[in-house]
């Protein structure tokens, strides 16, 4: 967990969660713990049964089977309204008949708190966004960034005992849903509180997580720090989904394998024999060689780096990332020879 | 730009052959029920003064605005919370709600009126016969109507989001409904309540068929005796739906200007 996070939250417990829709199994047998303040992101494709996951925690729908507790207290039957969680929509929620302030204080006007005591902490959490100025403003009157982040305050203005963010950044355009990102883990430090972020954007949930759950076809395939999932996804899946992978014939020996020539480490749970590595494109260099075997296809500027995707003989696409000083030097057609770092890889059959 | 001035003259012969067509009929009404009786000449607002002395007209009238807002009162209370739920809960049966909705268009009034005497003879048994009972008719008679109000409205907001967050807020399905989703749909509720106010003055079938003195029952009687006083009526009615539907443009407008239906 990162140091700064204040460890004011509960832990959340989901335990061998299922839920089925009839032939379709949304989730099969998800099991996740998360520790009190930490921010933990689900990720994956689509249908992968992550914001099912989330819906289940938040009690906007009903596992199958399997519990939910917080804090450890079973909540797998308590209705929605009672569960004290905050959570922010993917589409725009605010209540589009009152002011902003009405929006941030409603959850404590369900609390019962009376309405000096609603209208000061609602307007600290506008200030703890950065808009407090637009405290009497209309949802249609305010950009998506700023919906959203009046959508974050009012999910905090309860001081719930988990955060819940489904997809919040997804109707943003790209440099809004940067700051926006950034912003969201900013006041998830200052809050202390424990946070489940749901998402299908790789970057957003290796930017902000403490540890990064990627799901598929309804089961957890790894729960790691944003860095290890990288750097040593468990699963083949894992392996191509986060991240771009170059799948390179390779052979495993003693836990060794060749790999275009060079001997590389191989990750627990790497195929033995004939496979195929998943190396990271930064871990491949190009070598401008005029007898090299392979030729550089494409040189695609991504500002400080850059992608260039070279062709071996016997066809192999081979992706590297390269520093755009070193990338532009290379014009397609050019021989080059290609070395593979001594990184760690995953070995597929 | 102007429009050219053929255009203009068109329009305003157009506008005036369309207010004539409307006002004619009603200043023609309004003529007749200010007559003195016989040929003598002036005016008289005995006819007028008649819906406030006569006993039986003025409680017709009573009637007839305490069955519109009964029949206003049951159908947003029994339909915004079925729509609202079946939106969210059960959209697989949004079909068949529709079309049992609607089913009422396509029954005529009398085939439904002589379906439902045999429960009629029931209900008066057990609440009394006061007119107030064509409530439970005049719910299903504007059930067509407001539901294509209230649906359209629906429409047009995000229900299962809002919904979801105010009940992550800690909202109870109540709180849910009174105060989010029906500030929302104002617009189609307000369209809805017109619409079945409007039906409900102007109902006759009904009231008449199962014997209840309603504005429409008593103003046809009257007319049979006393036809100024019966023209004094309908204009008054036409009058008073006509400020309600102006009451209520504003009113809409009003809450447009604040932000709440947008």
């Amino acid at each position: 967990m990162t140091e700064q996070t204040v460890d004011r939250g509960l832990a959340v417990e989901l335990s061998d969660l299922t839920r089925v829709y009839g032939d379709v199994k949304a989730l099969d047998g998800l099991t996740l713990h998360i520790v009190p303040g930490e921010l933990v992101a689900l990720l994956g494709p689509s249908g992968c049964g992550k914001t099912t996951a989330l819906r289940i925690l938040a009690g906007l729908d009903h596992a199958t089977s399997g519990t939910v507790s917080v804090g450890g207290k079973d909540l797998t039957k308590v209705p929605a309204s009672k569960r004290d969680m905050g959570m922010v929509f993917q589409a725009y929620s605010l209540f589009p008949h009152m002011t902003v302030i009405d929006n941030v204080a409603f959850g404590l006007k369900m609390r019962g708190r009376d309405g000096a005591a609603r209208r000061t902490r609602a307007g600290d959490m506008l200030d703890l966004v950065g808009l407090g100025e637009h405290a009497d403003r209309y949802a249609h009157q305010l950009s998506g960034g700023q919906q959203q982040r009046v959508a974050l305050a009012r999910a905090l203005a309860i001081e719930p005992s988990v955060l819940l963010l489904d997809e919040p950044l997804s109707a943003l355009d790209a440099k809004v849903r940067v700051q926006l990102r950034d912003e969201i883990r900013r006041v998830q430090i200052e809050v202390g509180t424990t946070t489940l972020f749901v998402t299908h954007d790789q970057e957003e949930a290796l930017a902000v997580a403490d540890r990064v759950g990627v799901m598929n076809a309804g089961r957890l395939e790894q729960l790691a720090p944003p860095a290890e999932l990288y750097s040593a996804p468990a699963s083949r899946f894992v392996g191509e989904f986060v991240g771009l992978s170059n799948r390179l014939p390779a052979e495993v020996r003693d836990g060794v394998a060749a790999v275009m020539g060079r001997e590389v480490p191989v990750l627990p749970g790497s195929a033995t024999g004939s496979g195929h590595a998943l190396v990271r494109p930064e871990s491949v260099s190009v070598v401008a060689d005029p007898a090299g075997p392979a030729t550089v296809t494409t040189v695609m500027f991504l500002g400080p780096l850059s992608r260039v995707t070279c062709t071996l003989a016997d066809g192999t696409l081979v992706v590297a990332q390269l520093a755009s000083s070193d990338a532009l030097r290379l014009q397609p057609g050019d021989a080059v020879r290609l070395e593979v770092a001594p990184a760690p890889v995953l070995v597929v059959a | 730009m102007t429009p050219p001035r053929g255009f203009r003259v068109f329009r305003a012969v157009l506008l005036l052959a369309f207010a004539a067509y409307f006002f004619v009929p009603l200043l023609a009404m309004f003529d007749f029920s200010t007559q003195v009786r016989g040929s003598a000449p002036g005016r008289t607002w005995d006819n007028w003064t008649f819906m406030f002395t006569d006993e039986d007209l003025r409680s017709s009238i009573v009637a007839s605005l305490l069955l519109a807002l009964f029949t206003v009162v049951l159908m947003v209370a029994l339909l915004v919370p079925t729509m609202v739920w079946v939106r969210l809960r059960v959209p697989r049966v949004s079909r068949l709600i529709e079309f049992l909705c609607l089913l009422p268009l396509t029954i005529p009034a009398l085939v439904i009126v002589v379906g439902i005497t045999n429960v009629y003879s029931w209900v008066t048994y057990v609440l009394g016969d006061s007119p107030l009972v064509l409530t439970f008719a005049y719910v299903v008679l504007v059930l067509p109507y407001s539901y294509r109000a209230i649906d359209a409205s629906l429409s047009a907001i995000d229900v299962a989001t809002l919904s979801e967050a105010a009940r992550s807020l800690g909202a109870s399905w109540f709180t849910v409904i009174v105060r989010i989703v029906l500030p929302n749909i104002t617009g189609g509720v307000l369209g809805a309540a017109f619409i079945s106010v409007a039906l409900v003055l102007g109902e006759y079938v009904f009231a008449s068929l199962l014997h209840f003195d309603t504005l429409p029952v008593a103003m046809a009687a009257l007319y049979k005796n006393n036809g100024p006083a019966a023209m004094a009526a309908a204009l008054a009615s036409m009058i008073l739906v006509a400020l309600f539907l102006i009451g209520l443009t504003f009113l809409s407008r009003d809450r447009h200007k604040l932000g709440a239906s947008s």
